[in-house]
């Protein structure tokens, strides 16, 4: 076994020093009848050729988006991932640490996740981000907590026309939250203000989402300001790839700005670990969950990092914390931020005008009939086919071109409904071939 | 060091990006971005610098030992990060259709065979995100059951321990139960007897991490379980210290019902500086029916996730969980095979020879052979030299070392918690019982060196009072403020730091 | 700069390491010497609304260190009158002058009779002698 070191020898001296006879003996505490006495029923040790020659068979029976022209998005997409991210998170200063409990061991991480926070209160309009959470569904169950304890109402609002899986994990969490959940129907694919301020009144919060589940945009601002005008906090579920193109939700009346981080700095890697971010104004700042960092300076007045505002945290408020998270993403929020600086501002805006110019090209060549007549969108699209829409995927895709998501597995009326994502590593030669494919299984 | 906005320089970049000759499709006025977000504005020579001097600032395991306890930092094996970045792994899109799916699936499906085994339990779900999301998603399961059974109403408490990790009373209060704690006996078991005063027909279950935080094994876990479960209870194994019985004493053996399962710690997670984690949860045969959706299944020789589980508590994170955390921990796992066990052997015996060499410097206040950890008490030092816990660990750092856990648990004064894994070799270990007996010459001789301590890391002790008050969490421009204006003292808490 | 330990005669002193400052139908409230050691220096203080109500044995609000948080007990029943703003602000206040400064609220008692159960200097010294 390549991971331990001790030595026959090693054994027998450590032994002696702590003058036992054997390891068994280690485990005299153990009561007998609790003991686990023979071998556990796991399959032979692999040498490490063994074990990458297994590892590359059932990565094979994986057809990836490498393999396989794919449009599917739904919440996660195949956006470029640049080489220097790999080569950051390969530092094992970074991958093989752990939290910033000594920040003198953690400078590094300290300041990345620093500017981390930074980037994503710039992308946001938000005063306050925490160092990331797991990803974008419990960020929304995390915002709620915030909303409940903000506003001591009880009530959330979400918006039908945020990913069904989102609400899904707030719905989970409200029972233990003791909150009770109101959703709102869309109307034409996107949310009605007047719909969402009416069953916002004695609510904490209202979510809803931008681009939505739909791919359209919706009139956020209206939305934030319906939330506000029943005095529910406002939150926007947006996607950070987006934030180069569009409003900042700080900057049009929300309180606080979650998301799913994928699109920033992550492989697909079928769900993860990505992480999600969760950003606020500043009066929020005490209510919010998860590792906060923060600046100070040392005993020789130097700069320096530590993690900061702790008494909110589980390890010192216990029963009282704004959360029970401990480990978070933090790898994976680093990749975002390394994403990020690579991009800058002018790549984050060109990469959002190339899905939205790719996308108008993509609706307009496919020329099928818009689920949603009369909205825009962003990097994803949802079109009637005239078909079940998991048959047009299965025939499709047995021409090597995955079509998109089948959007009517959550939504009722849209089984012959298809999701299609672009992302900048699609090409207009790309489309056209999606539109080939499609017009001859739609046939 | 200067941060990466300060390095920025408008109009350089490090993208280079597909342009396609294409119309531009207009954002609505109303929706469009009125002011860009101050993202740095680097070219990639610089942005690689930047994080690489960062890293330069930071400590890993790959940098030396890094005795955190209860966080389990062992080798992570890098053939895993190898696999991790097959295409096939890292390009699959969560909502591919099952058959293009079928590695990932039974990948996954193997994976749950795995822990169950370990675990002594029956059923799997892999969806929790970390072992607090277990914990939540455990309580969860607890509250569907009785409510299935009729229950609901008259279950509202869940017991926990005083030396708990702090994630069990918070995720019992996230999951809207009441907290009742019990104590800790002489020896670090649980005390029976206010356990027996305690547990009743509202008490949902029990909340209990087995070896404790204390590094002990309950020697009374037998009579606890019968406890609860007479009392038509449910016993949580909180499994962030299950590094030290794998194939030794399997949880559902010892009488728990449901488990969670830290891969980040116990099966070789990188810990990337704060995650991600794996909270995989075990639960006995009766508690399946209420696990998360989807849940991986086998069909014959196929692999599917089935979303038909009308008792589920339904989803605590999106998709199937995350993936490439379970590629590591199921290559970390198949690498040993059987001889799992000799993994947590030797996370013993390496715990307890650093025990065996250090308890005579070092207050020991429960005496006994622990597990895969140990917690010493420095408060002989506090009161003879006025060294803290915290002088402690700060002198470790200039000695090279990553300091233990201290004042964790709660229960022990001036606390160090000691973790070395088994993957450290007997030379390493050596190495740090000299600096910890170094050091505890030097309390009594030459306090002021632990005072002072570190002198050799990037920053000096940090005020963190000054950043608690300031609440700098961001980076200003150019309004930034300059801290070094204000009076630098080296205030830090002598409160909880690891685990 | 930290005040020494001090227990003034004439406040009246609850188990929970709060004092009160009665006057007439009113008082001021605050914590003692000993709890603000124990927390170090404060850096927060999560104050009630002026308005709301206290009870006796009760948490009214918090004040925080970096390094733990503690509930702010009620020696008294009352409606609060004033929150003091200078604590809000600068919470070190309370480190510096416990008694004086560093007050945390003022109420209008709703059962002035609750002031006979509470502690006087001495017995609150002799409580924490036995600690």
């Amino acid at each position: 076994m390549g991971q331990l070191s001790l030595t026959d020898a090693d054994r027998e001296e450590m032994l002696a020093a702590i003058g036992v006879a054997s390891v068994d003996e280690l485990f005299r505490d153990i009561p007998a009848g609790v003991r686990f006495r023979g071998e556990l029923d796991l399959e032979p040790a692999l040498s490490e050729p063994e074990l990458v020659r297994h590892l590359e068979e059932l990565a094979a029976r994986n057809v990836d988006t490498t393999r396989e022209l794919s449009f599917l998005g739904a919440g996660i997409y195949d956006h470029y991932v640049p080489a220097v991210v790999d080569a950051v998170l390969q530092r094992g200063e970074f991958l093989t640490a752990y939290t910033p409990y000594q920040p003198e061991m953690s400078q590094g991480v300290l300041q990345a996740i620093f500017e981390y926070q930074t980037a994503i209160c710039e992308l946001t309009g938000m005063d306050v981000s925490n160092a990331s959470g797991y990803d974008g569904t419990t960020v929304a169950a995390d915002a709620c907590f915030v909303a409940k304890h903000a506003t001591g109402r009880s009530k959330i609002v979400l918006a039908e026309t945020l990913a069904p899986q989102v609400r899904q994990v707030v719905k989970t969490y409200a029972v233990g939250f003791g909150l009770e959940v109101v959703e709102v129907p869309h109307s034409g694919g996107t949310t009605d203000p007047d719909r969402l301020a009416a069953a916002a009144s004695d609510a904490a919060a209202v979510i809803f989402q931008q681009p939505n589940v739909f791919g359209i945009l919706e009139d956020a601002p209206a939305l934030a300001a319906a939330a506000n005008g029943a005095g529910a906090m406002a939150i926007a579920h947006v996607d950070p790839i987006s934030l180069g193109v569009l409003e900042a939700p700080g900057n049009y009346g929300c309180a606080m700005a979650i998301g799913e981080g994928q699109s920033a700095g992550n492989y697909q890697s079928y769900a993860g670990p990505h992480y999600g971010f969760l950003a606020a104004k500043a009066e929020y700042t005490r209510r919010l969950p998860g590792r906060i960092i923060g600046e100070t300076t040392d005993l020789n007045g130097e700069r320096g990092y530590v993690l900061t505002l702790q008494t909110r945290e589980q390890h010192i408020r216990r029963e009282k914390a704004t959360s029970n998270i401990t480990t978070n993403q933090t790898l994976l929020a680093l990749a975002g931020l390394v994403h990020l600086s690579w991009l800058g501002p002018q790549g984050l805006r060109e990469v959002g005008e190339t899905c939205m110019s790719l996308g108008a090209y993509a609706r307009e060549r496919l020329g099928l009939a818009p689920a949603f007549p009369g909205t825009a969108t962003f990097k994803e699209f949802a079109v009637r086919i005239r078909r079940p829409a998991r048959d047009v995927i299965r025939d499709a895709r047995a021409h090597g071109v995955h079509p998109g998501y089948a959007i009517g597995r959550d939504y009722e009326g849209m089984d012959d409904v298809l999701l299609i994502a672009v992302t900048e590593k699609r090409t207009p030669a790309d489309v056209d071939q999606l539109a080939q494919v499609l017009a001859e299984v739609r046939a | 060091m200067d941060l990466i906005y300060e390095k920025s320089r408008p109009g350089r970049r490090a993208s280079t990006l597909p342009r396609y000759d294409l119309p531009a499709a207009e954002v609505p006025a109303e929706l469009r971005r009125a002011e860009p977000p101050r993202l740095p504005e680097l070219a990639e020579p610089e942005i690689v610098r930047h994080f690489t001097e960062l890293s330069t600032r930071n400590f890993g395991i790959d940098t030396g030992f890094y005795p955190l306890g209860s966080c389990t930092m062992k080798h992570n094996p890098r053939v895993n990060e190898r696999l991790v970045m097959l295409p096939g792994f890292k390009d699959l899109h969560p909502c591919q259709e099952e058959d293009g799916a079928q590695g990932a699936l039974e990948l996954m499906w193997r994976l749950q065979e795995i822990l169950q085994e370990v675990a002594g339990l029956h059923a799997c779900s892999l969806q929790p995100a970390a072992g607090s999301q277990g914990e939540l998603t455990g309580l969860m399961l607890m509250r569907a059951y009785f409510e299935d059974i009729g229950e609901g109403e008259q279950r509202d408490t869940i017991i926990t321990v005083d030396t708990a990790h702090g994630t069990n009373p918070a995720s019992v209060t996230m999951s809207g139960y009441k907290l009742e704690k019990v104590a800790t006996d002489a020896r670090g078991n649980l005390d029976v007897d206010d356990l027996r005063a305690k547990v009743n027909e509202r008490t949902a279950g029990l909340m209990l991490t087995n070896p404790s935080t204390l590094g002990l094994f309950d020697e009374h876990i037998e009579e606890v379980a019968a406890i609860f479960h007479d009392a038509g209870s449910l016993l949580y194994y909180d499994g962030a210290n299950l590094n030290a019985v794998c194939g030794i004493s399997r949880p559902g053996d010892m009488g728990f019902d449901i488990v969670h399962i830290n891969l980040h710690k116990t099966f070789s997670q990188p810990h990337g500086g704060g995650g991600p984690g794996g909270g995989p949860i075990v639960v006995r045969e009766k508690l399946e029916p209420f696990l998360p959706v989807p849940a991986v299944v086998r069909d014959g020789d196929e692999f599917r996730l089935d979303h038909d589980r009308p008792k589920s508590i339904g989803k605590v994170r999106g998709f199937t969980g995350p993936f490439g955390v379970f590629v590591r921990s199921y290559a970390y796992i198949r690498a040993y095979g059987p001889a799992l066990r000799e993994m947590s052997e030797v996370a013993v015996l390496n715990a307890n020879y650093l025990l065996a060499r250090l308890r005579d410097a070092y207050d020991l206040p429960y005496d006994r052979l622990c597990m895969h950890e140990f917690v010493l008490s420095a408060r002989r030092l506090k009161r003879e030299h006025g060294v803290s816990a915290l002088d402690v660990a700060k002198r470790l750092m200039d000695y090279g070392y990553h300091p233990p856990t201290i004042y964790f648990p709660l229960v022990v004064p001036e606390a160090l918690m000691i973790e070395p894994t088994e993957t450290e070799p007997k030379e390493r270990l050596d190495g740090f019982v000299d600096a910890m007996l170094a050091i505890a010459r030097e309390a009594a001789e030459s306090p002021e060196l632990l005072h002072e301590a570190p002198t050799t890391r990037p920053v000096r002790r940090l005020d963190e009072v000054k950043a608690a008050k300031r609440a700098v969490v961001k980076y200003g421009f150019e309004e930034h403020p300059d801290l070094s204006g204000e009076a630098g003292e080296a205030r830090q808490l002598e409160a909880q730091k690891g685990a | 700069m930290a005040a020494s330990e001090e227990y003034p005669e004439g406040l009246k002193y609850h188990r929970e390491h709060d004092w009160a400052r009665v006057q007439g139908d009113e008082a001021t409230l605050g914590i003692t010497w000993f709890a603000q050691d124990a927390l170090g220096e404060l850096v927060h203080f999560e104050a009630p609304a002026e308005g709301s109500s206290t009870t006796l044995g009760s948490s009214y609000g918090e004040v925080e260190s970096v390094k733990a948080v503690s509930d702010v007990i009620a020696p008294l029943s009352g409606e609060i009158l004033a929150v003091n703003q200078k604590v809000v602000d600068a919470p070190e206040t309370v480190n510096e002058d416990p008694y004086g400064e560093g007050w945390l609220v003022r109420i209008r008692m709703s059962d002035p009779a609750e002031a006979d159960t509470l502690l006087d200097a001495d017995a609150y010294k002799a409580f924490l002698a036995e600690q």
